[in-house]
């Protein structure tokens, strides 16, 4: 399959979508969350402002979704269905503490 | 048609207008009076029509006879008349004659306001679809109470217990506005869908009864599709679903009145102009920004119009069941999903999904885990298999599974 064809795409969604659907069947899903545009904007003290991609890190951050979980093991065996491990991407799990 | 039926066939259709219509004149607090003189008007019916025989136009005699049973009993109770006086001002004129306006517009619009009020959120939603059978589709307690599987003394003091809660919270009957509708429509939608699957899956066994259900809960749809102000495309998801589930209806059940599966129905008796129909709604209801999860039942019912197995068919629904899932979760969804998922992706993709979902205890779920460890694990699918004959409730669930069993059985000792 070409890279970026469409057929690529669509089988790209699939991958993503079968992972959230996944959650959701498990009912641990709170949000399925939002892409982030790879570009922006960077705000620092003394009204610095640059445009990204951002140096100081390597990676950007793709996106986020919002699970119910036990603990942070159980989260993170369910972010091991990421699709975006396939192509190198990396998952951070984190626990929300709710203000 | 002959009398003996007419007058049955009248009720089912004459008896939810008038009463709706005379509801809406009359006010909440006053919905027995309405049913009393709607009741009146049909045993007036038949005991004269049995006397001297059939009038030229019986709708029209019903129709007379409602209106002078209302101002008879306006007379002999002139302070229900002079309370109820000033909220039909509108309508009566000042010599305190009342009007009662059976026309097609205003029995149209009476039975949206009452749909409105039988689904307001302060009564439970079994009590909703009580009250929608009773006041909207003019079925008697004995049939609702068949429909639900319990007495009529049940449904009679639900019925009851419900009118009572719209009185006391002063419910108003008229024409919703349209933030009402946006606020409503919703609740109005959830009942309507209910009402259906009532008469779609019910333990009842009467299948007359349970069909009457389903037509009558697309009739209340299509009230709604009708209407300017409530025919959003949710609505209209709403009667394609409708219209794609009950194209099956025929050819769920065989001559012995058991159910027949999806894959062994003979497609045939499938309704092509219901299909047609659920197509049509779908398209309408393909506009806005907001998909509805009645838009991706009617798209998996859809899909099921077409019997034939393919990749594409079952990819197509498992992405549909995604999306549902993502809007709401329920356990016959996750179920359903992972099944649709076997057959796209795989068994074994499937039976570790499966496990994840854990609905133990649940005999859909053993069912479904027995038909995925089929030529799997068998000894597994046995065991599963006997789990969910164990929690199978329905004598025809528990038949179908025990037949499963056997036909595994049979297929080790040939192996």
């Amino acid at each position: 399959m070409p890279k970026g064809s469409p057929e690529e795409m669509q089988a790209n969604t699939k991958r993503w979508m079968d992972w959230i659907g996944s959650i959701a069947a498990q009912n641990k899903l709170t949000d399925r969350g939002n892409r982030l545009a790879s570009s922006g904007k960077v705000l620092k003290p003394n009204n610095v402002i640059t445009d990204g991609p951002y140096t100081e890190i390597k990676e950007t951050i793709g996106g986020y979704s919002i699970i119910k979980a036990d603990n942070i093991d159980e989260a993170t065996e369910i972010a091991k269905g990421c699709p975006g491990l396939l192509s190198g991407g990396s998952v951070e799990v984190r626990e929300i503490n709710a203000m | 048609m002959q009398q003996a039926e007419l007058i049955p066939h009248l009720f089912r259709t004459e008896y939810r207008k008038i009463v709706t219509v005379l509801c809406k004149l009359f006010g909440i607090a006053h919905i027995e009076i309405a049913e009393d003189i709607a009741s009146d008007t049909f045993l007036a019916a038949s005991e004269l029509w049995g006397l001297k025989g059939l009038p030229p136009n019986p709708v029209a005699w019903l129709y007379t006879v409602a209106k002078n049973k209302s101002k008879d009993y306006f007379k002999h109770h002139s302070i229900f008349l002079q309370k109820v006086a000033k909220e039909v001002s509108y309508t009566a004129d000042s010599s305190m004659e009342i009007e009662i306006d059976l026309s097609a517009k205003n029995i149209n619009d009476s039975q949206l306001a009452m749909m409105f009020v039988v689904c307001h959120p302060c009564n439970a939603v079994e009590a909703q679809i009580g009250l929608a059978l009773s006041l909207l589709c003019g079925f008697g307690t004995d049939e609702i109470a068949g429909a639900f599987l319990t007495s009529k003394e049940a449904i009679y003091k639900r019925l009851q217990r419900a009118k009572q809660k719209l009185r006391e919270e002063k419910i108003e009957i008229k024409q919703p506005s349209p933030a009402e509708i946006d606020e409503r429509l919703p609740a109005v939608l959830m009942t309507l869908y209910l009402l259906f699957n009532e008469g779609y899956y019910s333990a009842s066994n009467d299948a007359v009864l349970r069909k009457d259900l389903c037509l009558e809960a697309m009739r209340l749809a299509y009230l709604l599709v009708e209407n300017e102000q409530t025919n959003t495309p949710a609505v209209n998801a709403l009667l394609a679903l409708m219209c794609f589930q009950s194209s099956r209806f025929d050819a769920r059940v065989d001559a012995q009145g058991e159910l027949v599966l999806y894959k062994d129905q003979d497609a045939n008796l499938w309704d092509s102009e219901l299909v047609e129909q659920g197509k049509y709604f779908l398209n309408e209801a393909s506009s806005g920004n907001t998909i509805s999860k009645y838009h991706l039942e009617a798209g998996i019912a859809c899909m099921h119009t077409i019997q034939e197995d393919s990749l594409e068919k079952w990819e197509g629904i498992l992405q549909l069941y995604n999306q549902l899932l993502i809007i709401e979760y329920s356990p016959v969804a996750a179920l359903n999903r992972t099944y649709a998922l076997a057959k796209a992706n795989g068994k074994k993709e499937a039976i570790t999904e499966a496990e994840k979902i854990n609905l133990a205890g649940n005999h859909l779920y053993h069912s479904l885990l027995g038909w995925l460890y089929t030529n799997v694990d068998d000894e597994k699918a046995i065991l599963h298999l006997q789990t969910a004959l164990q929690l199978a409730k329905t004598p025809n669930d528990k038949k179908l599974i025990g037949e499963r069993i056997r036909k595994l059985r049979d297929q080790q000792l040939l192996s």
